[in-house]
């Protein structure tokens, strides 16, 4: 039985903007064809949050990222993005994201540089005077400077997603959306990755990281949302979700029989007696030392005593399922 | 939005391929320069005005012959490749999204586009005309040119007709750029966009090369490009020639229309 959490994933959020969340997505649904690609979600980036948009490949996260940025028109359903209801303020809402969408993709023939100047011009509330300036910012912050004026198309697949980011980074943003920012990338690009958006968010920048791969942006993130075949089938804090996973006791001993009796009227329950061993679910309020005295007390012998909770990784999977089974 | 149409412009120009375009479409009045040199022969033959056996009285006929020539394939080839770019292009390359979410604006983003399409057709035909008229003047000398009704005109009208009858050809095109344009809105890929335009280009050709289909000749876009012949005449026939613009106008002004009714609630999802 998958953990849902249902309350408010911010409490510890400014409540800056009009609603506390640089995203707000109430019941949106994108069909394409038969296909529900996502399926009426309510999703909350807080603002100043970190908020790790997980699922596997084709659960709806590139489709969710393309309405929120106006690319995609949903079906139904509305958002906000930094307090502007979309689509009517895309422009004054879309000054403020800087995003990287499904991977890099820029002109091969122009120079690195000349792709940001090309997206610096199509911009039209940036200033041509601080251009110059600001693209070079930019490449010098993702750490592009030396192959600024190579051609996009012989740059390696590394140095492309760092252009991607630095478009992002051309103009002050409040949001950054970022769709996979480490795909394609060896551990060591992932890491910088990783520390270029701790350090973006610690200048208060909100943002929204997607990615298939938990291990990947589970260190930086503060919130959590999880998608699985076009639902939003978890969300909250890293704190809250961690609280809702259970702890189970496991227990080694050569009377389970009593074993289980003792443990029954703490409580602990789903007991399920082995040859040797009685693992459950202790209530919450129950340490484990509590456990091991009361069984102690009661006489029963005890050879193995653990509790664990699951890791953030089997939550995941157990709310996304583990195998390579393709969405038809 | 000068900066953004300066960047189309810079974007168009320095397309290796669009290069490529250009320099064929300016070998096309030097070829024809030479084999007119080559052979001397000046056989006047039957048929609408194609300017070629009157470039050996006057070089600048080399110009509005290469225009006459080039307007049935390499121009609106050009234009197909250029235009079916446009949108389809940047879809293809995936840039297109990285343009809307800077955000540049969908209406603003086809604006710039179609400007930068106008700014090429009119690279390509001046280029065609320009080079035209310098390689004849240089081959065959200059002076003053005979009209097809066969008076004398001074050398600085009938370069003048030239600049116009440029201009107009150039105006035809954009037109074409325009469907070119609505073209690529529809799809993803940039090549079928251009084939797409060409086929219908070609197909307007056939059409207008059936007698029993009169009465569709005058909407179709094709049928008065080649109408800045009558500006030749003396005194300058202009009425094909604004017949044709308010084709050319119509054409536009319905493509660019459906273009923005098509690209403003697209889905992009490349």
């Amino acid at each position: 039985m998958p953990p849902s959490v249902e309350a408010d994933p911010a409490p510890d959020a400014p409540a800056s903007a009009v609603s506390g969340y640089a995203v707000e997505t109430r019941g949106l649904t994108k069909i394409f064809g038969s296909q529900r690609a996502v399926d009426g979600i309510d999703l909350r980036v807080p603002s100043g949050g970190v908020y790790g948009f997980l699922g596997p490949n084709g659960s709806g996260k590139t489709t969710t990222i393309r309405m929120l940025l106006g690319l995609v028109r949903p079906t139904s359903g509305d958002h906000d993005i930094l307090g502007h209801p979309m689509p009517e303020e895309l422009t004054a809402a879309l000054h403020r994201v800087g995003s990287l969408i499904e991977g890099p993709a820029f002109h091969p023939h122009l120079s690195g540089r000349a792709n940001l100047r090309r997206l610096d011009a199509a911009d039209a509330r940036s200033d041509a005077r601080t251009a110059a300036s600001r693209i070079d910012a930019a490449l010098d912050r993702v750490g592009l400077t030396p192959a600024a004026n190579k051609r996009f198309g012989a740059y390696s697949l590394g140095m492309k997603q760092r252009l991607a980011i630095a478009a992002a980074l051309l103009a002050p943003r409040d949001l950054l959306v970022l769709d996979e920012p480490t795909n394609g990338l060896d551990p060591q690009g992932t890491r910088e990755v990783r520390h270029l958006v701790s350090e973006l968010a610690s200048d208060g920048i909100s943002v929204l990281v997607s990615s298939h791969l938990l291990a990947e942006i589970q260190q930086i993130c503060t919130h959590i949302g999880v998608m699985s075949a076009g639902k939003l089938v978890a969300q909250g804090s890293i704190d809250d979700l961690r609280a809702t996973r259970t702890a189970r006791l496991h227990l080694g001993t050569p009377d389970p029989a009593r074993a289980a009796a003792v443990l029954a009227k703490l409580p602990v329950s789903q007991l399920v007696s082995g040859d040797e061993t009685v693992s459950g679910i202790p209530s919450e309020d129950l340490a484990p030392e509590d456990l091991v005295r009361a069984l102690v007390a009661a006489d029963v012998p005890v050879r193995r005593f653990t509790v664990d909770r699951p890791s953030l990784e089997d939550l995941y999977v157990s709310l996304t399922g583990e195998g390579f089974e393709v969405r038809s | 939005m000068m900066r953004f149409a300066r960047s189309e412009m810079r974007l168009i120009a320095g397309r290796r391929r669009n290069q490529a375009g250009l320099a064929v479409l300016a070998a096309v009045p030097i070829l024809l320069a030479i084999a007119v040199r080559l052979t001397e022969s000046n056989p006047r033959g039957g048929g609408p005005p194609s300017f070629i056996d009157d470039i050996v009285g006057n070089g600048v006929f080399v110009a509005f012959a290469a225009l006459t020539l080039q307007l049935t394939l390499f121009l609106p080839l050009a234009i197909s490749m250029v235009s079916g770019d446009a949108i389809a292009g940047e879809a293809h390359t995936g840039t297109l999204r990285y343009l809307l979410t800077v955000p540049a604006g969908r209406s603003r983003v086809l604006a710039v586009k179609y400007f930068g399409l106008v700014f090429g057709a009119f690279v390509a035909v001046f280029t065609v005309a320009v080079v035209g008229a310098l390689v004849g003047m240089a081959i065959f000398g200059t002076g003053s040119l005979t009209t097809l009704s066969g008076t004398q005109i001074s050398l600085g009208a009938g370069l003048l007709r030239l600049f116009v009858s440029t201009v107009y050809v150039a105006l035809g095109m954009s037109s074409l750029a325009a469907l070119g344009l609505f073209v690529s809105t529809l799809t993803t890929q940039p090549i079928a966009a251009t084939v797409a335009t060409m086929v219908l280009t070609a197909a307007m050709w056939v059409l207008d090369a059936v007698p029993q289909l009169g009465w569709l000749h005058p909407w179709l876009l094709v049928d008065h490009w080649a109408a800045f012949a009558d500006l030749m005449r003396d005194p300058a026939d202009w009425g094909g020639v604004w017949r044709g613009l308010s084709v050319d106008l119509g054409y536009a002004v319905v493509c660019l229309l459906a273009a923005w009714a098509r690209f403003d609630g697209k889905d992009i999802t490349t």
